[in-house]
């Protein structure tokens, strides 16, 4: 029985990069996030599995989802409730705002300190809105956690260490790393189970109090079932240095975007038929032959 | 300073030469020297394979606990020389090691890093806000949200300014085979500590590649026009035919028609081939990050109007099963 084994799991909720439509774009080149809808970072869903699974493993252990975004990431605390989670928090502040991954790492360092007996932390490799798959270890380095990334299945895990399977370019590796230990989840590792009817019953009208519409009503609500008030933390809850948040705190600043431009080049238009082909063909001789 | 990968036999990889060759470039207009560091065990002669690309100085830190490579000692023996040589720039591969290192690296040293650009450029930067003015910096330039925008990001204060490229984005150019450079042999003894090297490796399989993107002189790659599983496949056979290795797009990996390692864009290989056929491609610009540097481009669509159409060197407007028939006997007609 391991009563201080608390693992973490990293989340986000992103804009769906995956059906990007034509009008997920402003004519100015910014991003129409109200075309976008929210999904659940595909692999932070493989990381809850993987959580889930360690839990599983090790009798006593508490999964606790912890996620950074505007209010309505809630989302993820409660989906991740559904699926199996036991515990999350919402860390929510205008502070954040303009946060690059340097200071993301930091702002979720702060509130990982905050939750006690973290011997383990998961997370996706990346996020799809930014494929940069740098917070995990940025995360890692702040907390003095000793690092696995792309890992694809769990192996073994006690008290003292994880034997995880990482898959990369050149094969398959199994590492063993001493506790505690951040891991970053590759998607192809597996799927995260589906939610439990009880828990999506249970847990359905849960929400963080600034998402209450009525906020005496929430009140009420909270305390007669207390387990619907999920937990939110502001900046001030992590006792940050305020100079390492959001825009002051990221060394990185976007110059400037902009949007596709296309290098028109001179096309030749090719028939269909065997003689166009054929003469395409013998043009090409010399560079791709 | 570039950091320079190995490979299990000691081959420095070719996106960290490429990135010699970029360094060089860079180093030129900044007027000074290039860098790269090199970490692993049994580096004898390791700065002949680097030397060429135009590198002043190779720093070589040569100890069994840095191979195979694992994070924290990597990690503190970088960290440790970055500290103390202060390069303006560091520059990484976007592999598997890079972006395990790269951001573990940044984070410690509480600087900027950019993920995957596709370009790299020298110029000034004023804060809108403040109106100061930085000279020559690095523009780190990729493309953001799935591809849809092209963000420039620079670090106007921070230091080292510190970015991730991908394999076959960036040319790779010996400048010189006897380039002058020197090799300086680092004691990673004083950055390293045993407590740092405490993750074992329990196993390793390694898988020869059976896909080599990177490698092919003609890829002939296939989109969501190639309609289902059995157009895809028909692809295999005619690449057979005219010596070209299979690639995909996205959205045709996602369809479970190509394996993961096919796939070409900013989420997958970064391809430069002599030549490019697009069969059923629409040219979603995360595809075209992938392929635009091709030499020639052919593309097979059904649709005019398709973006792809617009950076091909020719365009057949057809239906693909038609189309590739032909283009296999055109193949045997030249020959």
């Amino acid at each position: 029985m391991t009563n201080d084994f608390t693992i973490v799991v990293l989340a986000k909720q992103v804009p769906d990069t995956h059906d990007v439509g034509k009008d997920a774009m402003n004519p100015d080149g910014t991003v129409n996030r109200a075309a976008l809808p929210t999904v659940f970072n595909p692999e932070d869903l493989n990381a809850l599995e993987m959580a889930l699974k360690v839990r599983d493993r090790m009798e006593g252990a508490k999964v606790f989802v912890l996620t950074m975004g505007p209010f309505r990431a809630a989302d993820i605390v409660r989906e991740s409730l559904y699926r199996g989670a036991d515990d999350g928090a919402v860390l929510t502040d205008r502070a954040f705002a303009g946060s690059d991954t340097l200071a993301t790492s930091y702002a979720l360092s702060c509130a990982i300190n905050k939750i006690p007996n973290v011997k383990l932390v998961f997370g996706g490799r990346q996020a799809i809105d930014g494929d940069t798959a740098q917070v995990g270890p940025q995360v890692a380095e702040k907390l003095g956690f000793q690092q696995v990334t792309y890992a694809e299945t769990l192996v073994d895990v006690n008290e003292k260490c994880i034997q995880i399977a990482r898959r990369l370019d050149t094969g398959v590796e199994v590492v063993e790393s001493p506790l505690p230990t951040l891991v970053t989840v590759s998607g192809t590792a597996d799927e995260c189970r589906f939610r439990i009817a009880p828990r999506l019953l249970k847990y359905s009208k849960a929400i963080i109090p600034s998402e209450a519409k009525d906020k005496e009503a929430a009140e009420k609500m909270f305390a007669e079932r207390p387990y619907l008030k999920l937990t939110e933390w502001t900046a001030a809850d992590v006792n940050p240095d305020f100079n390492r948040l959001g825009l002051v705190g990221s060394p990185t600043k976007v110059k400037n975007i902009n949007n596709v431009v296309l290098m028109k080049k001179e096309t030749v238009n090719v028939a269909p038929n065997q003689a166009a082909v054929d003469d395409m063909m013998r043009s090409l001789i010399g560079i791709a032959w | 300073m570039i950091y320079c990968e190995l490979d299990d036999k000691g081959q420095v990889a070719d996106v960290s030469l490429e990135l010699c060759t970029k360094g060089r470039e860079i180093a030129n207009k900044l007027g000074v020297k290039l860098e790269a560091a090199v970490l692993g065990s049994n580096l004898a002669g390791v700065e002949k394979q680097i030397m060429p690309y135009g590198v002043d100085t190779v720093m070589v830190a040569d100890d069994a606990r840095l191979a195979p490579y694992c994070t924290l000692p990597h990690f503190a023996v970088l960290a440790g020389l970055i500290q103390d040589e202060q390069p303006d720039i560091v520059l990484f591969g976007a592999t598997h090691v890079g972006r395990d290192l790269g951001p573990h690296v940044a984070s410690y040293l509480r600087c900027g890093l950019t993920a995957d650009c596709t370009s790299l450029e020298i110029g000034d930067h004023q804060d809108p806000k403040t109106g100061t003015n930085y000279e020559n910096i690095l523009y780190q330039i990729r493309p953001a949200f799935g591809g849809n925008i092209i963000a420039t990001i620079v670090c106007p204060t921070a230091r080292p300014q510190m970015a991730t490229v991908r394999r076959g984005v960036m040319k790779r150019e010996v400048l010189d085979a006897n380039y002058q450079g020197q090799r300086l042999d680092i004691d990673a003894k004083k950055y390293l500590k045993d407590s740092d090297c405490c993750v074992k490796i329990l196993q390793k399989e390694i898988v020869e590649k059976t896909v080599d993107l990177g490698g092919a002189s003609i890829i002939l790659s296939g989109g969501y026009g190639m309609g289902s599983k059995e157009g895809f496949d028909m692809l295999f056979d005619f690449a057979r035919q005219i010596g070209a290795e299979v690639g995909a797009t996205r959205a045709a990996v996602d369809a479970g028609w190509a394996a993961p390692e096919r796939q070409i864009g900013q989420t997958g290989t970064t391809v430069r081939p002599k030549l490019y056929i697009a069969c059923g491609i629409s040219g979603a610009i995360q595809h075209r990050a992938g392929m635009d540097q091709s030499a020639k481009i052919i593309s097979i669509n059904t649709d005019p109007e398709a973006p792809i159409n617009a950076i091909a060197d020719y365009t057949i407007i057809g239906d693909v099963m038609e189309v590739l028939p032909m283009l296999a006997a055109g193949y045997k007609n030249i020959r």
